[in-house]
């Protein structure tokens, strides 16, 4: 039967697949005595041997998709199944009391879970996670049922999912992923902004898809409207064909101004930048005639992982992304960790407030090592393109005054070894926390530039948690209060001849563009997909008629008083 | 019986990819091996027996192989110590 659901249009476009069920099988069995303890043995053999060469396809496939360091997480899965300290006691548990595979080693794995779990250290309770995830696989094979294996997909799919993490998405082999649809999530959530830099549709905030489909149901879905389409009637699905072919075409029509600068109606000329997450999405910002990266995030290639990346990794992927981008400006966020991305291999206490805690820059500047190999492989990398390095968080001047001079001392050290370093590399911060967009006429004086990122700043000047449905309502891009901070920090940078950027979601934002353009913002940075309707709608704008716009907004008193100025605005120019 | 004590240099200590080379290494030999740490004993063959020690940075640990490829299996888990810049 046919149904829709509704959610969250997160990633413009449409997608029309077989739902593929990224989430946990039924793995639920009960104890039972068996007849013959050794043939009970050979069919948990079995098992363990079915699941090692699964593991070992994996891996091999992890390692030529998507790199060494995700194939080692598979290698890391294969020992588990190879422990003598983990395989003798199940065995000896089956002979010994009669009992079924499936029990012995549920019992046997628990107790291992539970005691890495005890240990007080994060890492070792990421490896009782290795264990869950190996017993997943040899139960599954156990009971006959079939567990989700992303990266072997080789059909195109939609992706169901209660919510997708970053290593679910590391795994996905993003040639045959057609779209993503979830249970939870906004239109920040990783998986919302994974989905808009590989450039497919994604509906999500769904709450019930995963209850609601099948593997192999055909899923449509509507990343325009934010609706997901199961099983639906050849009628509807024809009717999105041609809605599909629409979106295409008018794609095709923004195309046609990959090559041409962004310019509006009177001739003001502005820079739209993509914000990617590895040299990957490189790919996309061509495609899309990005005239640079405003928002290089370099913490994932921090993550999916269980170490540091070495200076040497890091250089080259900067060094990629500089080369990719064939001298256009590149700004590279340093480790923006904390929060809501966590590494568990740095071992970092819980905290109460992590929005509000160790994250970013303050941690940069504590455990030092972290962040001056990261400057080291960023200067190496240098002389490669045209990079601009951003620190993250800065709430004071002293936190920038540090890092600068960490940066600087680096530098040095390079230099002395006779290591090449670029000549002039622009330093500057992200504004994100409201004490420093107040106090921007002071920054300006010793940053090269500013990039304001609204998805923090909005949510640290409205205090709500952009991560909680319940306040959502408060994350209100278009208060007046955020405008306002919006145009001191464009104002402060332009009394001292610097630069500002933005590169929250806001910048891409419909609405925001005209006031963004009035306000006289000089680069944006999106997501790569949403640089061509940007560029169309500044050529239809006058920046003159926007400057006008936006001393209007500023004296409005809510968010959607804003909004509606704004439309008025906009189709009458 | 062989032993050999090392002191780990690694700044992340004994777990992750380090863990998984000494075990892949040990698991190659018929020998029994054995890790002590602090008055532990684990079984190097053994991934979560490695890991569940906690060896960090500047740890005294003590290898120790039993069988008839014992010295084989000492030397070339030194060798794996030694060339991943783990311990000497």
């Amino acid at each position: 039967m046919s149904s829709i659901l509704k959610g969250i249009a997160a990633s413009n476009g449409i997608a029309i697949a077989k739902a593929y069920r990224l989430v946990e099988p039924d793995l639920s069995f009960e104890k039972k005595s068996v007849e013959s303890a050794e043939e009970e043995v050979a069919r948990f053999q079995a098992a363990i041997s079915t699941s090692k060469s699964e593991l070992e396809a994996i891996r091999d496939k992890a390692r030529e998709d998507l790199g060494e360091d995700k194939a080692q997480i598979f290698e890391a899965h294969l020992l588990v199944l190879s422990d003598p300290e983990l395989l003798a006691p199940i065995e000896d548990k089956v002979k010994t009391e009669n009992v079924n595979a499936e029990f012995a080693l549920k019992e046997t794995a628990d107790m291992f879970v539970s005691m890495f779990e005890s240990m007080d250290n994060e890492y070792m309770k990421e490896r009782a996670a290795d264990i869950r995830d190996v017993t997943k696989r040899v139960l599954s094979h156990l009971l006959g049922v079939q567990i989700s294996n992303p990266s072997m997909v080789t059909e195109e799919v939609i992706v169901i999912a209660e919510d997708l993490t970053p290593s679910d998405t590391a795994q996905l082999n993003r040639q045959y992923v057609k779209g993503f649809t979830t249970d939870i999530g906004g239109r920040t959530s990783h998986s919302a902004i994974m989905a808009r830099s590989m450039e497919i549709p994604a509906v999500v905030g769904t709450k019930s898809i995963t209850s609601s489909v099948e593997n192999g149901d055909m899923i449509i879905v509507d990343g325009l409207n934010g609706e997901v389409h199961i099983n639906p009637t050849p009628e509807v699905i024809e009717e999105y064909k041609r809605e599909h072919a629409r979106y295409e075409d008018q794609k095709a029509e923004w195309a046609k101004l990959v090559n041409e600068p962004t310019v509006s109606k009177d001739g003001q000329h502005v820079e739209l930048a993509a914000n990617i997450g590895t040299p990957k999405d490189l790919e996309g910002v061509k495609n899309n005639g990005g005239e640079g990266v405003g928002l290089y995030r370099t913490e994932f290639l921090y993550m999916g992982r269980d170490e540091l990346p070495t200076e040497e990794e890091q250089y080259e992927a900067y060094k990629a992304v500089l080369e990719g981008m064939e001298g256009k400006p590149v700004v590279v966020r340093t480790l923006d960790i904390g929060g809501d991305k966590e590494l568990p291999y740095l071992n970092l206490p819980k905290e109460m407030n992590p929005f509000l805690g160790y994250r970013a820059i303050r941690l940069c500047l504590d455990e030092q090592e972290i962040f001056r190999t990261q400057l080291r492989a960023l200067l190496k990398a240098s002389p490669y393109g045209n990079l601009k390095i951003m620190f993250p968080m800065i709430s004071n001047l002293q936190e920038f005054r540090e890092a600068k001079a960490i940066l600087e001392e680096e530098k040095k050290g390079l230099q002395e070894n006779g290591t090449n370093v670029a000549g002039k590399i622009e330093v500057g911060i992200m504004v994100e926390i409201p004490s420093t967009a107040v106090m921007a006429d002071v920054f300006a004086k010793e940053v090269d530039f500013f990039s304001i990122g609204t998805n923090d700043l909005i949510q640290y000047t409205m205090a709500a948690d952009r991560m909680n449905e319940r306040v959502s309502y408060l994350y209100q891009p278009y208060n007046p209060a955020i405008l306002r901070l919006v145009k001191m920090v464009i104002d402060a940078a332009h009394n001292e001849g610097k630069w500002a950027g933005m590169c929250g979601e806001m910048a891409g934002d419909e609405i925001a563009v005209p006031i963004l353009l009035g306000l006289g913002l000089d680069e944006f940075s999106m997501s790569a997909s949403s640089i061509l309707r940007a560029r169309s709608q500044i050529h239809d704008l006058n920046q003159s008629d926007m400057k006008k716009l936006a001393v209007e907004v500023l004296q409005l008193d809510t968010n959607d008083e804003v909004i509606k100025a704004v439309e008025k605005a906009v189709t009458q120019s | 019986m062989a032993q050999k004590t090392f002191t780990v240099t690694a700044e992340t200590g004994i777990h992750a990819r380090p863990a998984t080379l000494l075990v892949q290494t040990a698991s190659k030999f018929d020998s029994d091996v054995h890790l002590e740490y602090k008055e532990k004993k684990v079984n190097l063959k053994s991934i979560m027996g490695v890991m569940s020690l906690g060896v960090g940075k500047d740890a005294q640990i003590t290898i120790i192989t039993e069988g008839s490829d014992e010295e084989e299996a000492l030397k070339s888990l030194e060798e794996t110590l030694n060339k991943e810049g783990l311990a000497e």
